[in-house]
């Protein structure tokens, strides 16, 4: 069976796209040989990432088991996930020019 | 296994057996473009670099210029300059010489003009062509071999299958006595810890670590917020939402061996293996490091396609996003079938064996349709 979407480490709390999803559509995946199961909120394209597990604003987002930034608001399972719920912590001069001032 | 290559003096093999015409300064560029226009077998390598530089950035135009002369693909060098800039010609041209490698330099002011350098040059690029092509290629083993991987026009596929599948090309000749670079060190961030883990020795470490702040701190210091920039726009609609995001896809070209050297732009490896040369992400001036650093066949990871090759490096595209390889298959090479994700080792076998076909002459789609004339020169700036 050709896999929807896939979750690339154990300790991920986002999975990716490997087709274009819609939203009320329910994805099968394998967690660290787990099976899990998640309903979209979403229309989720090819490449883009949905959640696996609920979070709140600030908590960190993790892909490869490792953190790719943090969420800038609370997100729900199946929900689509990228720049506008997650924003990167690194490179960002305007974060320190904010704080130099 | 084995390939068809160029032998070099030095000892290096070639995977291409050009005269390079180099221009040392943009003003140089179009007069080196006519002398290469008109003599099959030379390549110019064309930038916009060389004036009103930083001595740092004057240091590395010069060392760049130098190494991609010394790059194995190349037979011979013909040097353009116009004679008021900065740019050491002579020195460059010395250190080509030592290196047992045929060059002439030619200076536009000193010649007398555009018309008269191309007649010069122009009979100089001739006789070495000619010479060059008494070489013919010998079969060596995959130890002769440097591989160069960049990516750009990045996806979500890139991290996924195209990277990752360069890695395991990347694995295996190194496993195999041979050498690897990769660079692109804005793409190092959020993903360095993982590639300082993997140094030799604890300074390489420290020194990938420091490199990546280095970039970092240019950001930071600007009151930049990268998110502008890097993830592209582009990036962000084939799904990458941060930099750190991007570059955990993007280390993955670098294959799973240990980390030998960091070096500088425009530098060469002093260690065999796998090295890094710094970089940035930008694509074009980042296949120039890899070039400069002597790699003779290169691999492009896109997930959204793009035509850019490189002058003296064959450069092989390879996509694991299947409708970019459909609707750009004039300009990607290699497909990476993303159901095949568990079987990346068997998947970097095939890629290798297609890599070995363009280092023994078979052309890749950039070379085929002339997408490789341009690539330039990174420079940190400022410019006077």
């Amino acid at each position: 069976m050709e896999r929807k979407a896939i979750v690339l480490n154990a300790k991920d709390n986002v999975a990716t796209a490997l087709a274009d999803l819609a939203a009320g559509d329910t994805v099968d995946l394998e967690v660290d040989k787990n099976p899990v199961s998640v309903k979209l909120v979403n229309p989720i394209q090819f490449g883009h990432k949905f959640r696996l597990v609920d979070i709140k604003s600030g908590a960190p987002i993790t892909k490869y088991g490792e953190v790719i930034g943090e969420a800038t608001k609370d997100i729900a399972t199946g929900e689509h996930v990228h720049v506008h719920n997650v924003a990167s912590t690194r490179g960002r001069g305007d974060v320190a020019k904010a704080a130099a001032k | 296994m084995s390939f068809l290559g160029y032998p070099r003096v030095d000892g290096s093999v070639g995977t291409r057996n050009y005269v390079a015409i180099i221009p040392t300064v943009v003003c140089a560029t179009a007069t080196a473009r006519q002398i290469s226009d008109d003599v099959k077998g030379s390549v110019p390598f064309l930038h916009h670099q060389g004036c009103a530089l930083t001595p740092s950035d004057e240091a590395l135009v010069n060392r760049t210029l130098t190494n991609l002369a010394l790059n194995p693909n190349i037979a011979a060098a013909v040097l353009v300059g116009l004679g008021c800039e900065p740019i050491d010609i002579d020195g460059i041209a010395e250190q080509i010489a030592k290196a047992g490698k045929p060059v002439e330099k030619l200076v536009i002011q000193e010649v007398g003009g555009t018309v008269a350098t191309v007649e010069k040059g122009t009979r100089i690029a001739r006789q070495m062509v000619s010479d060059a092509t008494r070489i013919t290629r010998e079969s060596f083993d995959d130890s002769k071999l440097m591989f160069g991987a960049e990516c750009g026009g990045s996806d979500t596929t890139s991290g996924l299958g195209s990277n990752p599948a360069i890695g395991a090309a990347f694995d295996l000749v190194v496993s195999k006595g041979g050498n690897a670079v990769f660079s692109e060190t804005t793409e190092f961030i959020g993903a360095e810890h993982l590639l300082a883990r993997r140094a030799t020795t604890p300074e390489v470490g420290q020194k990938i670590l420091d490199m990546v702040r280095r970039y970092e701190q240019m950001f930071l210091d600007k009151g930049v917020d990268m998110r502008g920039t890097n993830p592209t726009k582009g990036n962000i609609q084939g799904g990458l939402t941060s930099i750190e995001e991007k570059s955990l896809g993007a280390v993955s070209k670098g294959g799973t061996m240990p980390i030998q050297e960091m070096y500088e732009y425009g530098e060469r490896p002093t260690k065999s293996g796998l090295t890094i040369a710094d970089g940035p992400g930008f694509d074009a001036p980042s296949l120039t490091a890899l070039a400069a650093a002597g790699s003779t066949v290169m691999f492009f990871s896109t997930g959204r396609g793009t035509p850019l090759g490189s002058p003296f490096v064959p450069v092989i595209k390879v996509t694991a996003n299947g409708s970019t390889f459909e609707k750009m298959n004039d300009n990607i090479d290699f497909y990476v079938d993303l159901a095949r994700k568990g079987h990346m080792p068997e998947v970097g076998a095939e890629l290798y064996a297609h890599a070995l076909e363009v280092a023994s002459g078979r052309q890749t789609k950039a070379e085929t349709l002339n997408q490789d004339r341009y690539n330039g020169i990174f420079i940190i700036g400022p410019l006077a």
